[in-house]
């Protein structure tokens, strides 16, 4: 078995694997501690509704806010965005997908994808000095955020070199790409990239109780 | 039991200003050894955590965009003030003790066991130092309401006797004497009098039934009791059958604020009970921001199932006595500013209220920037009004306010909460500043229409 072979069997079923139950176990172990409930008289109704709506209301930041925030937000959008072009649009990840879910698509144009491969890792390297040298972020920042940083960082980094035949032979160049996604799956659910499951949980909490009481959510 | 010391002696009766030097210092309450005040501390605050805290806690990805929310870091730019690490050593805690991989945490010695050292250090940054205004709660892109968990680590400071000495010490009068400023049943019912006297009216106290149990704010009853008369004179007008009493008249709840849950139950309790003895359908609550939290969102959960009457701020009931046409006030030739009490309008909801009353008083109302649910908080709130060592920080951020007010170019500011107007006024003092605040309860009991 070569290391391709490794990597796209073995490894990423090993990874998958790690990736499924560290989810259910983090989702289920939040999910089992019990709810407090709020019985306060309710101002207007549609608690659940407001919810929903805060869960998509906040992807962007009221108008007052926007200024002080621009440049975390610029740099958030453009590697979410970014990512998302990579992983849903181009044509080897969309092969891959179909493998195992049989869900297939056109992908997009191989010049979107390098040019959202190369903004997304000027984003990513933004960030990571943006984290370094804010005096904000600095202090916040623990072994997850750097971490998750790396582990984001480095399948961009190999699938840009894969594509770009450079530094290796191909099959080496995919064979490390997959193993670097492979270790994205396996920090996934220990670290702060739960946040795409959990921040749902959050935005709907918050936007239930604020609706209870009609306030802005 | 609070314990001054020589070298820091407690000090709650003199004007604020007389404070220069505030002591860099964190105080302690209480004959525990260290290892029992994090016993204490930790327990509590585990207590506290629910399905809602436990996914705030892991939600957070260190954006840091809550800091930009915070008037404290926007003055200061001291990154400490960033909400979200207010509450770092909480999360490290629930990371280590509670988390879904805290027994890996503990293993791998990943997550360090919170020190009594730093619970000393975080004083400064729970109490001093929040507002519990909430503004990051609205900010926060995953939707955490990091103001909420504040109120949650207080618990657990509170119990740990690690809370500042001089909030810990109005509290605690607050639960002996029934108000945190000295305003009890006799000095009450003596204020009460004079200003039935002053204002012409009648003042109900005591009743043993009645429609509307009617509350204050002991910064109401000593420092601005004008607002006694005013509820008065406003309810007379609208014939309604209303009562104080004198088991339950204090509204504020500093044991909340202070993180005593247990002192807060009973605050709460004496307001639920007298409204229940005297059969009121409504409990009618001061210009207070706290006391509308205290009662509006969380006094059924102190009561323990919803409560058997209404609740309303008193300016949502102005508003809906002059929008349904039963109060008619006589038009002001004013130009005024509003400030928003955060725990009425960004935390409670009612931001909308107060505007129908000053549109009805005809008054030319410039808003400031932001304004509404977004409006800066006076700095005063959660307390902070009465921790002396952050006088400086309070004035800093004050700043905020003079700017904004300023910029509106109104000659008055009103607001519907006491807590901002004692915030705003001793600043204007500390400043020399030429704005007053007023309140708005007050202008529309000045301004009722002879037709009432």
């Amino acid at each position: 078995m070569d290391l391709l072979e490794f990597a796209r069997g073995p490894a990423l079923q090993v990874a998958s694997l790690i990736f499924a139950a560290g989810l259910v176990w983090r989702l289920i172990h939040i999910f089992l501690i019990p709810k407090k409930t709020d019985i306060s008289e309710a101002r207007f109704g549609g608690e659940k509704m407001g919810g929903l709506r805060t869960i998509f209301s906040r992807f962007v930041h009221h108008q007052p806010f926007r200024r002080r925030t621009r440049n975390g937000t610029l740099l958030a959008y453009t590697t979410h965005i970014g990512l998302a072009i990579i992983v849903f649009g181009s044509a080897p990840h969309i092969l891959f997908i179909e493998s195992f879910s049989g869900l297939s698509w056109t992908p997009l144009p191989n010049v979107v994808i390098h040019v959202a491969g190369a903004l997304t890792l000027a984003a990513l390297l933004t960030s990571l000095g943006r984290r370094l040298s804010h005096p904000v972020l600095k202090m916040l920042s623990n072994f997850d955020d750097y971490f998750t940083w790396l582990v984001t960082t480095l399948p961009v980094v190999t699938g840009l070199l894969a594509v770009a035949h450079v530094g290796a032979r191909y099959e080496m160049l995919l064979a490390i790409h997959i193993l670097s996604f492979n270790v994205f799956l396996i920090w996934f659910p220990f670290g702060k990239l739960m946040h795409s499951f959990i921040a749902i949980g959050s935005r709907y909490t918050t936007g239930v109780t604020f609706t209870r009481r009609g306030a802005r959510v | 039991m609070t314990q001054a010391t020589e070298q820091y002696p407690l000090d709650t009766s003199e004007q604020r200003l007389t404070i220069r030097e505030p002591h860099p210092r964190h105080d302690t309450q209480g004959d525990m050894t260290a290892d029992e005040r994090l016993r204490k501390a930790m327990a509590n605050f585990a207590k506290d955590i629910n399905r809602t805290t436990a996914t705030y806690m892991e939600a957070c990805v260190h954006c840091g965009q809550c800091a930009e929310a915070c008037h404290y870091y926007v003055r200061t730019e001291d990154p400490r003030y960033t909400p979200i690490w207010k509450l770092e050593i909480f999360k490290q805690a629930y990371k280590r003790e509670n988390s879904p991989f805290g027994l890996f945490y503990r293993a791998l010695g990943l997550k360090r066991k919170v020190s009594v050292e730093q619970l000393g250090e975080w004083q400064e940054l729970l109490y001093d130092s929040c507002t519990m205004c909430g503004r990051c709660s609205l900010m926060c892109p995953m939707g955490i309401d990091i103001a909420t968990l504040i109120g949650q680590a207080r618990h657990g400071m509170f119990e740990a006797g690690l809370i500042p000495d001089e909030l810990h010490a109005v509290a605690q009068r607050a639960r002996e004497e029934g108000s945190p400023l000295g305003a009890t049943a006799s000095v009450f019912e003596d204020r009460a009098e004079w200003m039935a006297d002053e204002h012409d009216t009648e003042v109900y106290i005591d009743e043993d039934e009645a429609d509307i149990l009617v509350t204050m704010s002991s910064i109401e009853i000593m420092k601005y009791p004008n607002a006694i008369g005013a509820t008065a004179k406003i309810l007379n007008a609208l014939g309604e059958k209303w009562t104080f009493r004198t088991e339950g008249y204090e509204a504020t709840n500093f044991g909340m604020m202070a993180g005593n849950v247990e002192w807060q139950k009973h605050a709460t309790m004496k307001l639920i009970d007298s409204a229940i003895k005297c059969g009121a359908k409504l409990v009618l609550l001061p210009e207070c921001g706290h006391a509308y939290g205290a009662l509006r969102w969380q006094g059924a959960a102190m009561y323990g199932k919803p409560l058997p009457f209404k609740v309303q701020h008193v300016s949502e009931f102005l508003a809906d006595v002059i929008s349904s046409g039963r109060l008619k006030v006589k038009k002001v030739d004013q130009t005024v500013t509003f400030h928003d009490p955060c725990q009425v309008s960004r935390r409670g909801g009612a931001t909308p209220a107060p505007r129908v009353v000053m549109e009805a008083l005809g008054l030319d109302l410039k808003e400031m920037v932001p304004t509404g649910d977004f409006n800066w908080c006076c700095g005063g709130g959660g307390g902070v009004v009465t921790i002396h060592r952050a006088d400086r920080l309070r004035y800093k951020v004050f700043e905020l306010k003079m700017e904004q007010v300023e910029a509106t170019g109104a000659d008055t500011v009103l607001s519907t909460c006491s807590n901002c107007r004692q915030s705003y006024n001793d600043a204007k003092e500390h400043f020399h500043w030429d704005k007053t605040m007023e309140s708005l309860l007050e202008l529309v009991a000045d301004n009722l229409a002879e037709e009432n």
